[in-house]
């Protein structure tokens, strides 16, 4: 008897299943957990409240991402928001009472969660991966069971090493053709979420597979899965191949030299079977793929920039973003412009972006900020010499963090403000009371700061203007 | 740590007839002032309630505003209720607030799971039901009873499902962790079988 065919998460899920926990959910074994300070001191200090001990603390992680301020010369403790301090201090001094991890804030290995997770090879294939954020379905590019959690859930998988969780529904994006010239990962994710909308994805564990994905690099993949959770996906996961092999090997968490051998065989067998069933399919063409910037509040509200927006569009959204139904994004004013985030705080990323900018200046009515994902990205890039380019530019350099992807009080942008940013969410005062907020790749942020309106590239522009 | 059980409830309905409330919306990070879980029902949907960040002047305009809807315990909203962000700040500033049901098409995955731990119940109805709770008038009482599965409203009777889990924390006021931690032997071992297949995620964590 030939046994099912399996998909990737059918294995990954199968692999961490303690039993059953009634009710159709199961008791999944969780390998690493992730905390950040905007919730991991709460959830620190409510456990060592309840009598409550950290199961096993060499494999949880406190981040100072969230609200670390993003000043180059900041200290350790000051926030960007006004009274984040405590939470700062409460984070550190109960992850140093749990035992666990500290990566302080200006640890040289200190960054936005998401992004240090793979840079450390604490996220690695095959691995269960919980942490109290949303995004934390990024994780997934390398083939992991990562998944975003409340933050009584993480007291939960501290206190017992497990979750329970229902099975999600399965759901294959299949996505072939070529990216064309000026477009990437983020415009891809965007296309898929405004085809299919913000609900599109059915709370379904999301596997992007096909040969576009496939030739996508890991911080690509990263962004393509970062906005899995806009979404409404449960997570999503790609085949981890000989690109993430390599992407994982050496590195300070990844699996010590003695076990490489035997993780990587288990890892090659983390696929999809041939045959095997998701509850939903999708197929998608990268070649139909353009620049996307978003003109609502929801990541699903994104077109062309050339394209005239809906008389159909929602009033509400448009209200509040200021735009009038019919007219084109492309040329509207803006005053502000960030890259970073999460989704676009990559090297990669900063890179795209200052191709852009060299030689360039931002236009002078614009407060335009870069703040790189993490320490190392930030070294990296400073080495290829790229915040030369941004800070000629006219962009401000930053210290790495959430930075300016949330507001959480304290300086941002005006009222009313049109900003365009690299990152993950555009919901009304996402980034400030009235702040309005045009989702972008890095490269179109790039270019729309240069411009002083929303504007491609010119490698993405088409050759001939329909 | 044992919570109020929720057994039956009986309130006035507040509408929110949008789609896609994220918990930024109810509450935004700007609001989150403490290292705690107390102190947010000031900061609940701070950026519709009040008439500016810096003026807590209320917003006439929106619901929870009107004298008629300061009462309300049961709030009624469209698709996607609780999106986005997975701060569970949203569930305990709605609980400090007073709120006890919600009522929607459907929720955001992490939100959902918040509220079953924390003592609110949330409804999931298909658009025709809860298109007709929205319609209904504003001092309507509604009686929420859980072990019953049924909402009572004026002459109507309608059944919600819940999953038998988040039924018993919502109707025991248990505490998750203390249910998981009855299988903590099966827990120890299955890490003691799993560390000999895969034992770097066990070991060498430096």
């Amino acid at each position: 008897m030939s046994s099912k065919p399996q998909t990737l998460f059918d294995k990954l899920w199968a692999s961490h299943r303690i039993g059953s926990a009634g009710d159709g959910a199961d008791l999944i074994a969780i390998d690493r957990i992730l905390l950040h300070e905007r919730t991991g001191g709460v959830a620190l200090k409510m456990l060592a409240e309840t009598g409550h001990a950290v199961h096993a603390p060499s494999r949880v992680f406190a981040i100072m991402d969230h609200i670390v301020s993003y000043r180059a010369d900041r200290a350790a403790d000051d926030a960007r928001s006004p009274g984040g301090e405590v939470f700062i201090r409460e984070t550190r001094n109960m992850a140093q009472y749990a035992g666990i991890h500290l990566i302080d804030s200006n640890d040289p290995r200190q960054g936005i969660v998401h992004v240090i997770a793979p840079e450390l090879g604490i996220a690695i294939p095959g691995a269960s991966l919980v942490c109290p954020d949303s995004h934390t379905c990024s994780l997934g590019a390398l083939g992991a069971l990562a998944w975003g959690i409340g933050s009584s859930e993480a007291e939960h998988a501290m206190a017992t090493g497990a979750l329970r969780v229902n099975p999600p529904p399965q759901m294959r994006i299949t996505i072939h053709g070529e990216l064309p010239e000026g477009t990437g990962a983020k415009d891809l994710a965007l296309h898929i979420i405004a085809q299919h909308g913000a609900s599109g994805g059915k709370r379904c564990a999301v596997e992007y597979a096909g040969s576009t994905v496939e030739n996508l690099s890991v911080e690509e993949r990263l962004t393509l899965c970062n906005l899995a959770v806009e979404f409404s996906a449960f997570t999503a996961i790609i085949r981890p191949d000989d690109k993430v092999f390599e992407y994982v090997e050496g590195r300070p968490f990844s699996p010590a030299q003695e076990y490489a051998h035997r993780a990587a065989e288990q890892w090659m067998a983390l696929e999809t079977d041939e045959h095997a069933e998701f509850d939903y399919e999708l197929s998608i063409d990268a070649s139909q793929v353009v620049p996307l910037v978003s003109w609502g509040t929801s990541p699903a509200q994104s077109s062309a920039i050339h394209t005239p927006i809906s008389q159909k569009a929602d009033s509400r959204a448009m209200a509040y973003m200021g735009l009038e139904p019919g007219a084109p994004l492309a040329g509207l004013r803006i005053d502000g412009a960030f890259i970073g985030s999460c989704t676009n705080g990559r090297l990669s990323d900063l890179r795209s972006a200052a191709k852009i900018l060299a030689g360039q200046k931002v236009a002078s009515h614009v407060h335009a900020v870069c703040v790189p994902g993490s320490q190392q990205v930030k070294r990296q890039a400073e080495a290829e010499g790229l915040d030369i380019i941004f800070k000629s530019a006219g962009f401000e350099w930053g210290a790495p963090g959430c930075a300016m992807c949330f507001y959480a009080g304290g300086i941002t942008f005006p009222p009313d403000a049109r900003v365009i940013s690299s990152t993950n969410r555009n919901f009304e005062g996402r980034q400030g009371p009235r702040v309005r907020t045009h989702l972008a790749s890095p490269a179109t942020v790039a270019a729309s700061a240069v411009a002083g309106m929303i504007a491609q590239s010119e490698s993405s522009k088409p050759e001939i203007d329909a | 740590m044992k919570r109020t059980p929720f057994i039956r409830h009986s309130g006035k309905i507040a509408v929110l007839p949008v789609d896609n409330i994220d918990t930024d919306q109810i509450i935004p990070s700007r609001e989150m002032k403490t290292v705690g879980r107390t102190g947010l029902a000031d900061g609940l949907f701070a950026g519709w309630r009040y008439v500016s960040a810096d003026d807590r002047t209320p917003n006439p305009d929106f619901v929870l505003n009107d004298p008629e809807h300061s009462d309300a315990t049961i709030l009624v909203a469209g698709e996607n209720f609780g999106c986005g962000s997975s701060r569970e700040h949203a569930v305990w500033a709605l609980f400090e607030y007073g709120i006890r049901v919600i009522i929607a098409r459907s929720f955001g995955d992490i939100f959902f799971n918040n509220c079953l731990r924390n003592g609110i119940l949330p409804i999931r109805l298909s658009p025709e039901k809860t298109d007709r709770i929205m319609a209904l008038t504003r001092d309507t009482t509604f009686v929420i009873d859980l072990p019953e599965q049924q909402l009572h409203f004026g002459d109507s009777a309608v059944r919600f499902d819940i999953s038998a889990y988040g039924k018993r924390l919502l109707v025991e006021g248990l505490d998750p962790i203390d249910l998981t931690l009855k299988s903590f032997e099966q827990i120890r071992h299955f890490h003691r079988e799993d560390e000999t297949l895969r034992p770097w995620i066990y070991r060498a964590v430096h």
